[in-house]
């Protein structure tokens, strides 16, 4: 289930209110602008607690969107490229996070690398609607993925580390 | 030189591979204009057509007229498509976004050749050589994008071989977020559907006949589940999403088709509610009411709209008296009952023993879709404000 930490987290990411998809016009307008204050407020909180891992935007319509994000492992950062479209039904449905990069190179993914998520995730989402958003589909969804899976590519050698300065070992 | 054996052993390796060559592009069978029911061996449809002879179905060439969607073509939708093309179905319509991987190969329908092509055009390539006289079209995306959903809505409303509705939508999707949107346009469009499953452990399965506003559509209840027997936290989920078996999705692939034919041909009861428990051989089945509350404007409006029809009298239907037959009962005897059936007057959820929903969602005091605007803060930022401000951080 969502420990301590992840409760915290959740906690100071503001809660959204409009209930609206893609389809639904002015409304979906409403809550893009929603999801926009609540990421702000979580990359903002991320930073000051010196736990930046990720950077979002979308196209102008807000349904495509698209983003990197970071995670320390050894001291070494890895960079990883996430993208996810807003399906018609969200927010009824969670956004489904895929990290193409990742692709086949492990068992927790989807088609198209979108993430496994455990089985907690879409009851905790559903419980929860319309009050989750995308901030919070990062913080329950990709980043307790994350810390489980990249560790594990890492050992098993289908990630590594790219840059000039390889110093690890 | 090489000895018999060995040229015995050559000749049918090459057998095999000119085989293989000539179901790619093989000859296909000629189209048949009228399902002919005369027994010969050359007839494609002479033990269909027996049906009608034996008395089980009266009207079996009107299949031809028929179209229906399988939206998902993977373990349980391709073996769906083969099984209605095989039946000679007039119109299949195929959607899928995915290709055929190697790692399908513990399923049906699809062949190692075919790795790395679209799963629509493999399907719909090994469909039409099995039957030229089905016209099969298939759209390869995603139908949860705003864009592609228009199109995949247009396809439900004038996809039927006469260009109107076509007369059902099978889902075969291995997700929530495709179920959901199969729900959405099938409630806006009042289109009957069934909707199909197999869990990810692979040990159970359902199908369920959905038609708006007069049973519970998919976004009534939170997802149904077939109780495995299996303890939900001994499940070990390292290092795997998901399991399959040929054999569950086969099972539910059969049910689906069965209940379609039924449906279609109209014989037989439809099953509204049909589960599968693999480790158990346990059936359950039930019907569903629609929730009057239900979180889908057009499920909620679609059972307006069938409150205000009158009710259609199924004939032959003879329902024999309820009455007790003997008032006094010196035994005490009663009988227990084995499926509740929907209660008339309670909205909850009447569920069959051994199915529960997935998980529990609390009543929101708010109405559905009533809550808008507020936004978080101080909506008086213009979204590329904000837009902006993301980006520069």
């Amino acid at each position: 289930m969502v420990d301590e930490g992840t409760k915290r987290t959740l906690s100071s990411i503001p809660l959204l209110q409009t209930k609206a998809g893609p389809r639904d016009k002015e409304l979906w307008v409403n809550r893009l602008k929603e999801e926009y204050q609540a990421l702000i407020k979580y990359v903002q909180n991320n930073k000051s607690a010196d736990n930046d891992w990720f950077r979002l935007e979308s196209d102008k319509t807000g349904t495509r969107w698209f983003g990197k994000c970071w995670f320390v492992h050894n001291l070494l950062k890895y960079e990883f490229d996430l993208e996810f479209d807003i399906p018609i039904t969200y927010p009824k449905t969670a956004p489904e996070i895929a990290l193409p990069g990742l692709d086949g190179k492990t068992a927790k993914m989807y088609r198209g690398g979108k993430i496994c998520l455990t089985d907690h995730f879409k009851p905790l989402w559903a419980r929860n609607v319309p009050r989750f958003g995308i901030a919070h589909a990062m913080a329950l969804g990709l980043g307790p993925w994350l810390a489980v899976e990249i560790p594990e590519m890492i050992e098993k050698g289908v990630v590594t580390y790219k840059e000039k300065t390889e110093e690890a070992k | 030189m090489a000895s018999v054996d060995e040229l015995q052993k050559k000749i049918k390796e090459l057998e095999a591979k000119l085989a293989a060559v000539e179901a790619k592009g093989g000859p296909m069978r000629q189209k048949i204009e009228v399902m002919s029911s005369e027994v010969v061996d050359s007839n494609p449809y002479s033990r269909l057509m027996a049906l009608k002879r034996m008395g089980i179905v009266n009207n079996y060439e009107q299949i031809r007229e028929k179209t229906v969607a399988v939206v998902g073509v993977g373990g349980v939708g391709s073996v769906t498509a083969e099984m209605l093309t095989r039946c000679g179905i007039g119109k299949l319509i195929l959607f899928d976004y995915d290709k055929v991987e190697l790692a399908n190969m513990n399923r049906l329908f699809f062949q190692p050749h075919q790795a790395g092509l679209s799963k629509v055009d493999a399907a719909a390539a090994t469909l039409q050589n099995i039957n030229p006289d089905v016209t099969i079209d298939a759209y390869n995306y995603n139908i949860t994008t705003v864009d592609n959903f228009q199109k995949f809505c247009d396809t439900i409303s004038k996809g039927s071989l006469t260009g109107g509705p076509i007369d059902l939508v099978l889902s075969c999707v291995d997700n929530f977020e495709a179920r959901m949107a199969i729900n959405t346009a099938c409630n806006e469009l009042d289109q009957k559907w069934f909707e199909s499953g197999v869990s990810e452990n692979a040990v159970s399965g359902h199908i369920q006949f959905i038609s708006p506003g007069e049973s519970a559509c998919f976004a009534c209840a939170p997802p149904l589940v077939v109780a495995t027997k299996v303890d939900e936290r001994t499940l070990k989920r390292e290092g795997v999403c998901a399991a399959s078996l040929p054999t569950t999705m086969g099972i539910v692939a059969g049910f689906l088709v069965q209940n379609t034919l039924k449906y279609l041909l109209e014989f037989g009861n439809v099953t509204h509610y049909l589960g599968y428990s693999a480790l158990t051989d346990f059936f359950p089945t039930m019907s569903l009411k629609p929730n009057p509350t239900c979180d889908d404007a057009s499920c909620r409006a679609r059972q307006e709209q069938r409150r205000l029809q009158p009710r259609v009298e199924l004939a032959a239907e003879v329902t024999e008296d309820c009455g007790p037959v003997h008032q006094d009962n010196d035994w005490g005897i009663s009988v227990l009952e084995e499926n509740s059936p929907a209660d008339e007057d309670c909205p909850g959820l009447k569920l069959v023993d051994g199915v529960q929903v997935a998980y529990s969602i609390p009543v929101d005091s708010s109405t559905p879709e009533s809550s808008t605007g507020g936004a978080v803060a101080a909506s008086e930022l213009s979204l590329e404000d904000l837009m902006q401000q993301m980006k520069t951080m």
